[in-house]
This record gives structure tokens, sequence and C-alpha cells, in this order.
């Protein structure tokens, strides 16, 4: 059924759909900076990408233009009007499908039109519609728990479509799909968007995927972490449907891989990369299996100690939202140097890689109880107590007064684990205590 | 397990739509009956319920055996007035728990206490209440008997709800503020659907628990105020004085009768229903099954009354004031700790101006010796309990799990488990009594075991299902290491199924308490006994009209229970929690 729902017309103004202004965002008692005096515009027929790492404040920017969450500081104008609450002129979809279990996929579709009290009638028109435009016919009737994530993910987008918002934002809609459904979904999007069936004037979409942003957007705003803040604006010119494999794309690709990794100007260390610093830095839950893993591979063919970070990724199918900050941790071991999107092995990486296991373990909880300061602290107040036993909850205490208690919890699991590795000082789950003890 | 996904019916027509399916099937004609019937019964009851008291002289409760599937139906019908109170209750007052600070801070711990206290206690207050708001009609005593079942089923209700209300999935719940749900839409489409299968578990185990207590309140005496409401409870009442162990043995197949009709056509049911609420993301292999529900859900008349229903929510759902989201000016959390502190203080200042009412009433009759011998018999039922479920738990674990590790067993044990569990235990009693007067028993041992009878049976469907959930790889690792006897139940399987008997334990503990006040005396004609204990203690109190003793006792009793769950329980459930679940 071919049922066209209400082609977008743009409009002769060029006034922008969606204004943000000097936007700051802290969290709870404005000691941790999450935004800072981000500023953007959103135009009629353009697709924009917010593109950064995870934790750099892309998806709260998201959330604070629907109207979601307010800002600390700052304006977000909407077809000119300030948003305080939840605006009707954009709708959201959600990186986890956000669907209700147990409605259909037909009143799945329909909730937004039932909240805005349309008649019954009108309201299952207009959502068949929209289920039909977004391939899901047939499955009407259906529960979201007996489809595939790719089909889940269709409902969110004809749930979002069916309320014809002027602006679509999408939270990473396709990261937690896998690799060939992404790949279906982003086309049937980008070709509906291109012979303009879709009911909207703009696509603001966020995406940690810097293929995906190159593949899908007219332009991209490059985020730095801690606070976010916008670094670069890139705009794609290549004519779509673009191709992975065009010597253009790559070079933007790359280039954009290397703006991602550049050192933060003014910070000198090699901490700048997580947020905090000294004893407080916010540290990543990355294995250290990952991190040897990461290393030999790195070391080995065809990368011989220096690794391309695009191909790397694509090598290893790993998101830079995992592959980031499993480099940045090499970096902070001073295993690894990341610069201009290369990664190269240090010395003492390229030792670890050949060391045995026993080798391999007094290395890493050396330079673990060297550069990871919070590791060096535990280590400190161990070894000046008598019973050279310390409760973790101490070192939890201290975290929290300057990071949330989910940033401190991963923290102080992080330094488990590795200090668990590299046999640097043991823990014991059930008691919750640190100590120098040797489990025999 | 095959399950269909739907029907061939549903399946070529997704939405039911074509104009044939308007007309009546088969299905409708089994439901159109079994619907009807339910009205009668409904008007029928009803109209019983409403008689003057002065007809309850007339034709008092007789042993009469065709006047027994009335009482019966009596019964069931207090039994579901309780239940639909109960929703009410949980709806409104959880509700508001889950969304103002300042109603959480009192009703959370109201909530937790009321869970511990012997419900049978509140019997006493009610029952004067109750007859004195309604003097000239039966319908006092009924609403007493109806509040007493209600206070046995409100508390763990409420618990569940408020608990689901807190923990909405975040993304559920940015969804409906971005499409601008209005209150009444998020409660129906969100928050209840999320909030079923925990509330209606709970529902179940409420109404299974309910049976005991509609049993044991229509039937009461206190102090000069006696009345015995037409039902099985009071039916088992003169069947005790009259020492008709016949009409017993009737009394013990019609209640099994009717727990067997309320488990095939309600629970059954309503457990197949509430599964598509399962907020799981993947469909389940295994799905509840009912006979009932299958043909209600293929009858066409259902589905249009469940349409119609629709139809009139949406009709309120429009005619409510669309608002999204009331924002209230930010308070600063300088003032919000502030109003919380003052907040905290009148709640303070309320609960000692209570006890202080409290203490001065219990002083003009009691004194400090009688606080002590109301511990000390606390002491007596505490012991009984802690043994009992001891005993219970040694019996029980071992039959239990070998049930559960065998599919074909658990699955024809399961239910008969959850059938002895909600069968009120206190139908049984006579036939124990018979037995300690013929055989001249001490009544202080031989009355125990009455505490558990029915409350065994928790612990025995809890610990099937967990054996029945242990992970096989987890047993197919233990049988490849030969992991044997001991070290086979210290490592693999009581931690396996730890959290499971917990939770029965739990459970099973808490009805013992309420059973004592049932188990401790009891009686058969007019010979007497009686084990030394509280549950005895507030009986004697109750029968005597002394309500001072009902009141200390009833507070000696919550305080144990409330004491026990803290110091053993909750360690023990938050253990489990921790480190043995399996998922």
């Amino acid at each position: 059924m071919d049922t066209p729902v209400s082609v977008a017309v743009p409009a002769a103004s060029t006034a922008p759909l969606v204004k943000v202004e000097g936007l700051r965002q802290c969290y709870s008692d404005g000691d941790h900076l999450v935004l800072d005096n981000v500023a953007l515009t959103l135009c009629d027929n353009e697709i924009v990408a917010l593109l950064g790492r995870s934790g750099c404040g892309k998806s709260t920017l998201l959330r604070i233009i629907s109207g979601l969450m307010p800002a600390t500081a700052g304006t977000v104008l909407i077809d000119g009007a300030p948003v305080s609450g939840p605006a009707s002129q954009v709708a959201m979809v959600f990186q986890s499908f956000a669907l209700f279990p147990w409605l259909t996929v037909l009143e799945n579709v329909e909730i937004g039109l039932e909240a805005q009290g349309v008649d019954p009638d009108l309201r299952k028109k207009r959502a068949l519609a929209a289920i039909d435009l977004i391939g899901l016919d047939g499955y009407e009737s259906a529960y979201p728990k007996e489809l595939s994530g790719g089909m889940r993910q269709r409902v969110g987008l004809a749930r979002a479509l069916v309320v014809h918002p002027k602006v679509l934002l999408m939270d990473e809609p396709f990261s937690a799909l896998d690799v060939l459904t992404a790949e279906t979904l982003r086309t049937d999007l980008l070709d509906l968007w291109c012979e303009g069936r879709m009911p909207i004037s703009s696509i603001l979409m966020v995406t940690h995927n810097i293929e995906e942003a190159v593949v899908m957007c007219d332009r991209i705003l490059v985020f730095s972490s801690n606070p976010g803040r916008v670094v670069s604006e890139i705009n794609v010119d290549l004519p779509q449907p673009r191709s992975r494999l065009d010597p253009n794309f790559r070079r933007l690709v790359d280039d954009i891989y290397a703006l991602m990794t550049a050192r933060p100007a003014g910070k000198p260390t090699r901490e700048g990369v997580f947020p905090g610093t000294g004893i407080l830095m916010v540290l990543p839950r990355i294995s250290p299996n990952i991190l040897a893993g990461l290393m030999e591979t790195i070391a080995a063919e065809p990368y011989n100690g220096k690794a391309d970070l695009p191909a790397l990724a694509a090598s290893l199918q790993m998101e830079i939202d995992d592959l980031f900050p499993a480099a940045d941790t090499l970096q902070l071991f001073r295993f690894a140097e990341v610069a201009e999107g290369d990664i190269r092995l240090t010395d003492a990486g390229k030792r670890f890689v050949q060391a045995d296991v026993d080798a391999r373990k007094k290395l890493f909880s050396q330079y673990f109880l060297t550069y990871v300061p919070l590791a060096a602290h535990v280590k400190r107040v161990l070894d000046e107590r008598a019973a050279h036993r310390a409760p973790a909850s101490r070192f939890r205490d201290e975290l929290e007064d300057h990071m949330s208690e989910e940033a401190a919890e991963q923290t102080l699991r992080s330094i488990i684990s590795w200090a668990r590795y590299g046999e640097a000082f043991a823990y014991d789950e059930d008691s919750g205590v640190f100590s120098l003890d040797n489990p025999t | 397990m095959i399950t269909p996904i739907a029907t061939r019916a549903e399946r070529a027509h997704p939405l039911g739509l074509r104009p044939r399916a308007l007309l009546p099937n088969f299905y409708d004609i089994v439901v159109f009956f079994m619907i009807a019937g339910l009205f009668v019964l409904l008007a029928h009851g009803a109209r019983e319920m409403q008689a003057p008291l002065a007809s309850l002289d007339v034709t008092p409760v007789t042993l009469d055996p065709a006047n027994l599937p009335g009482y019966a139906l009596l019964t069931t019908l207090r039994m579901f007035a309780a239940i639909i109170a109960s929703l009410l209750f949980t709806f409104v007052v959880a509700t508001l728990a889950a969304k103002s600070r300042k109603a959480e801070l009192v009703i959370i711990p109201a909530l937790d206490i009321l869970q511990s206290v012997p419900v049978l206690g509140f019997l006493t207050f009610t029952v004067v209440f109750f007859m004195r708001l309604f003097p000239a009609s039966e319908l006092g005593a009924e609403l007493a008997a109806i509040f007493a079942i209600f206070t046995a089923q409100a508390w763990n209700m409420a618990f569940s709800f408020y608990q689901s209300l807190r923990t909405v999935p975040a993304d559920l719940d940015e969804v409906s503020r971005h499409f601008q749900l209005s209150p009444w839409l998020r409660f129906w489409r969100l928050e209840v659907p999320f909030a079923a299968p925990g509330l209606i578990w709970n529902t179940m185990m409420s109404m299974s628990g309910g049976w005991f207590f509609v049993v044991a309140s229509e039937a009461v005496s206190v102090g000069n105020t006696t009345f015995k409401l037409p039902g099985i409870g009071s039916w088992l009442a003169l069947a005790i004085e009259e020492k008709d162990i016949g009409a017993v043995a009737l009394a013990v197949a019609t209640m099994a009768a009717v727990i067997l009709a309320y488990d095939q056509l309600v629970f059954r049911p309503i457990v197949a229903w509430a599964d598509k609420f399962r907020f799981e993301q993947t469909a389940a292999q295994q799905r509840p099954q009912s006979w009932v529900y299958d043909i209600v859900r293929r009858a066409q008349l259902f589905k249009r009354i469940f349409a119609l229903f629709d139809l009139l929510c949406a009709r309120i759902s429009a005619a409510l004031p669309r608002q999204a989201s009331i924002s209230l000016p930010a308070m600063s959390s300088r003032v919000s700790r502030a109003t919380d502190l003052l907040w905290i203080a009148v709640v303070f200042a309320a609960a000692a101006f209570a006890l202080w009412h409290i203490v001065d009433y219990m002083r003009a009759t009691l004194g400090p010796a009688d606080v002590v011998h109301a511990f000390a018999l606390g002491m007596l039922t505490l012991t009984r309990v802690v043994v009992l479920i001891a005993i219970a738990s040694a019996i029980w674990v071992p039959i239990s799990v070998w049930i559960g590790l065998r599919p074909w067993a658990a699955e024809k044990v399961q239910p008969l488990a959850q059938f002895l569990a909600a069968f009120p235990a206190n139908v049984l009693f006579p036939i124990a009594v018979v037995a300690i007067v013929r055989l001249h028993l001490n009544p202080d041992v031989w009355l125990s075991p009455l505490m558990v009878l029915g409350t065994q049976w928790y612990i025995v469907f809890n610990v099937i299902a967990g054996a029945s959930a242990f992970p096989t790889d987890l047993r197919e690792a233990s049988t490849l290491y030969q992991l044997r006897s001991w070290q086979w139940w210290r490592e693999v399987m009581l931690p396996g199924i730890f959290p499971y008997y917990v939770t029965g334990a739990l459970t099973a503990s808490g009805g013992s308490w309420n059973a004592s006040i049932v188990a401790e005396v009891a009686s058969w004609g007019n010979t007497k006994l009686s084990a030394a204990g509280l549950g005895a203690f507030i009986a004697q109190a109750t029968e005597a009209g002394d309500y001072p003793r009902v009141v200390l006792g009833i507070a000696v009793m919550s305080i144990m229970v409330v004491a026990f769950n803290r110091v053993l329980w909750r360690p023990l459930y938050r253990l489990a929690e921790r480190r043995f679940r399996l998922n």
C-alpha cells in the first residue's frame, strides 16, 4: 500500500528549526560539567549528526532539545519558541527501542496519537499508514518480543513518524543492532528521506559510529569529552548514495578519527582523556584480557607496533565506544601512545607482548601502581596500615565526594579487576576489604 | 512444550474484523452460561448479605447439607469483596507512596509493620467498630469479616505495586514523557502493565492466604458480641460445637471443591493472561496454560466486551485534562529538606500521641508483670515457629528438590502444593483435635504442628520452583565432576535453591505466627484444649472481650515478628539476592 504521509515541503524561510545557544549542563553539585557552551543550529531539510565518544554528553544534549531534561544554562529554541517541557514538534527514536512489551505493534505506534487525543478511527488510519511506510505491514498485531531487533527499531521509527514531527531525533538508533540489520535499516531510512516520503523536515541523530555519520549526514558536529564541546563542524558534500569504498569517503573517516584522537589542547599529560584528575579519575571497565589482546594485535602483522585506528576498528569489529576506552587505558598505562588516528605501542607495551604470563603480570602491576593514581593511593594506604587492610568503602566515600555513585563503583571495579590481574593487591568480595594478602 | 502463538483464526485476520466474526461461536455459548451463572450467584449472594440482623436469628446457620453450597458461595463472595477492596487500596495508597515523598515516609514503614501484625487480632476491634457503624443490619458483621480478610491481603500487594512503580524502566518513562501521556494514560499504559506480573502474583498469594482468614472470621465472638455469618467458617464452628465429625468432613470436601474451582477458574486464567505483561523482551519457551483462558480468548463475546471496555477507557481518557506534566517550580533542596523535617516531626508527634494513649489505656488494668508474661508466652510461640519451620524444612527441602529436578513429577506435584497452600488448614483442625482428645496427647506439644499445617506448602512449592529452574549446565557439570551426597547438597543444590527457600520459609513463618492465634486454642464440643503461648493469650483475651490484653498481645506479637524478620529473614534475603541469584 502506498499511502503518502503528507510530504514535507521545505519552508521558504531560512529560520533554523532548532537553535541551541550557550548551553551548559552540570550534574549534581555543579561539580561535574557535562556540556559546556554548546551551540548548534538545525535547518530545514538536513540530517545532522552529533558525533562523540560515550560520556561526552551528546545524548544529554538530545534530551535537552526534546524537552525531557532542563538545561543548567543556555537557550534552546524550536521554531523560534523556547523549549520548556516535552516539545510536540520533535519525536525521538531510542537506542533501546523503548517499546511497550504489552502493547502490539499497532498499539505502540498509536500511543503518541492517543496521548494527543486523536479520534480512534483517524488514529488507526494514521498508524497503519506509518506502519506501511516503514515496511512493517503484516506485523500490526505482533508483540515486540516476537520481533527481531531491526523490526523493533522500525516500530520505534513508525511511532516517532506518526505524530508528524518537524524534527526527528535519533539517539544511537542503530547501535543495538547487528551490523547487517543496522545497514539495511540505514539504507531504508535514507531511501525514504531522499524520496521525501517521511513527514519530517530534518533529522538530528546522535552516534558514536564515525562511518554511520559519514554515510547518512549532511553535517557532522564532533564533540570532545569532559566536558562536552563542539570541537569541529564538518560538511559532508559527498553525493547520496555514498559508497564506503570511495577514497573521498575513506579520507573523511580518517580525518574524523584523527580529530577525535587529537590530544586535548592545554592538557599535556596523558591522563586528560578520562574525566577527573589524579585519584579522582573516572576509569573505564576494561578487562585485562582486552588490553593484552589489543597489544598483541597491534604488535603482530600487519601493524608491527603501529596501527591505524579505523583499520583496527574494522578488523576487530569494534565500535569506537569499545576501542577508544581500551586505547586510552593502554595510554594511561604507558603501554601505547594514541595520536592523529594512530595507536603506537611503547617499549613497555612491546616488552609486555613478548613476556610470559608471570612477567606480564609483574610488568602490568608495576605500571598499574606507577601510572594509575588511585592504585598507587590504595597501595600506599595498605602499606601504611599495620594490618595491611582497608575497606573499599573508605575509597568509595572519597570518590563519591567528587563523582556519581555509578562512576565511583565503576572506577573501584576497574581498580579491583586490574589489581587482581597484576596481583598488586587483593580484594575480598564478601567483606569488601582490600589487603596485601595473597590467597593461598 | 508447544504453545500456539496465535489461533488460526487470529492469524488469518489479525484484527478479527471480518463480519462473520460478529456471529456467536461455540465458545460464546460456553462463556455465556458461565457469565449468566455468575450473575445469578452474585444476585443471590448480594441479597443474602443485605438481610437485616433479625433474619439472622430466624434462619441461623444449620448443619443441613443442602445449605452448604450456598454457604460456600457466600464465603467466596466475601473473599472477592476483600480482594477488590485490596486492589483499590493498592492502586491508591501505593501510587501515593510512589509519587509523594512525604506520603512515602509514612506509608512504607506502615506497610512493613502491618505485614507483620497478626491479622486475626484485628477482628476484635473491627467487629466492634463495624457493628456500631451499622447496628441494625448484618452489614456490620459482613464488613468486619471482609475487613479482616482485607487486612490479610492488602499489604504485600501494595508493597509489590509500589516497588514496581519505583522501578519503571527509564526508557519507557522517557517515552511516556516525550509523547506527553496524561497521568491517566501513563497509569494504564505504562505503570499498571509493568507492575502487573508482580501485583498479580502477590494478589494470587494473598487470595490463597485469604481462605484461612475468611474461615476464621465468619464465626466470631468478642465478649458479648457473637455472630455467625452464613458461610463455611460458621458451618465448621457449629460442627465443632455439636461434635459432628461428618459435618466437618463435608466442610473439608466443600472447601476442597471451592479451592479447586478457584484455582481453575480464577488463578490459572489470570496467570496465563498476565504472561503478556512480563517485561522480558524475548518470548518464553514455556508459557503458563489455562483451558479457561483459552476459551475466553477464543470467544468473540469477550473480544467485544474488552473492546467496549477499551472504548470506555478512551472516553474517560479523552475527558480528562491532557496536561502532560505539572512542572512545579523546583524547590531549592534546602527548602524541601526543611519541609521534610517538618513533616517527620509531625509524624513523630502523632505517633507519640498515639503511644501515650495506648499506654494510658493499658495502664488502667495491666502492670509490668503482664507485659513480661506476654513476652514469655511470645518466646514459647517463637520457639514453636522456629522448631516447626526447621522440621518442615528438613523434611520438605530434600523431597521438593527431588521433585523439582524431575519435570514430570514437578508438573504433577506443583499444582497440588499450590492447592494445599491455599487450602485453609483451620478446616482440618477439628480432626486433629479429635485425635488429641481421643489419644490423650499433650496439647502443648501436639497442637503445635497445626501452626505449620497450612504454611509448610509455601516451602514446598517455592523449593520445587527453585529446583526446576536450576540451570541444566550446572547440573551437568556437577554430574561430570562426580559431586556426590553432602558436597552436592552443600555446593550445588542448597545455594541454587537458597533464594527460593528463603522466600518460602519467610512466607511460611509469617503464616505460622498468624495461625498460632487459631492453632494454640482448639475445642471439640465442650472440651477445650489450649497450649501455652502468645496465640492462645490473644485468642482467650478476645473471647473474654478483654481489650487491653488483646492490645498487649498483638503489640507483643507484632514486635516479635518484626524483630524476627529484621534479625533473621531480611539478612538472609539480602544474602540470597547478592550471592545466590543465578541470573
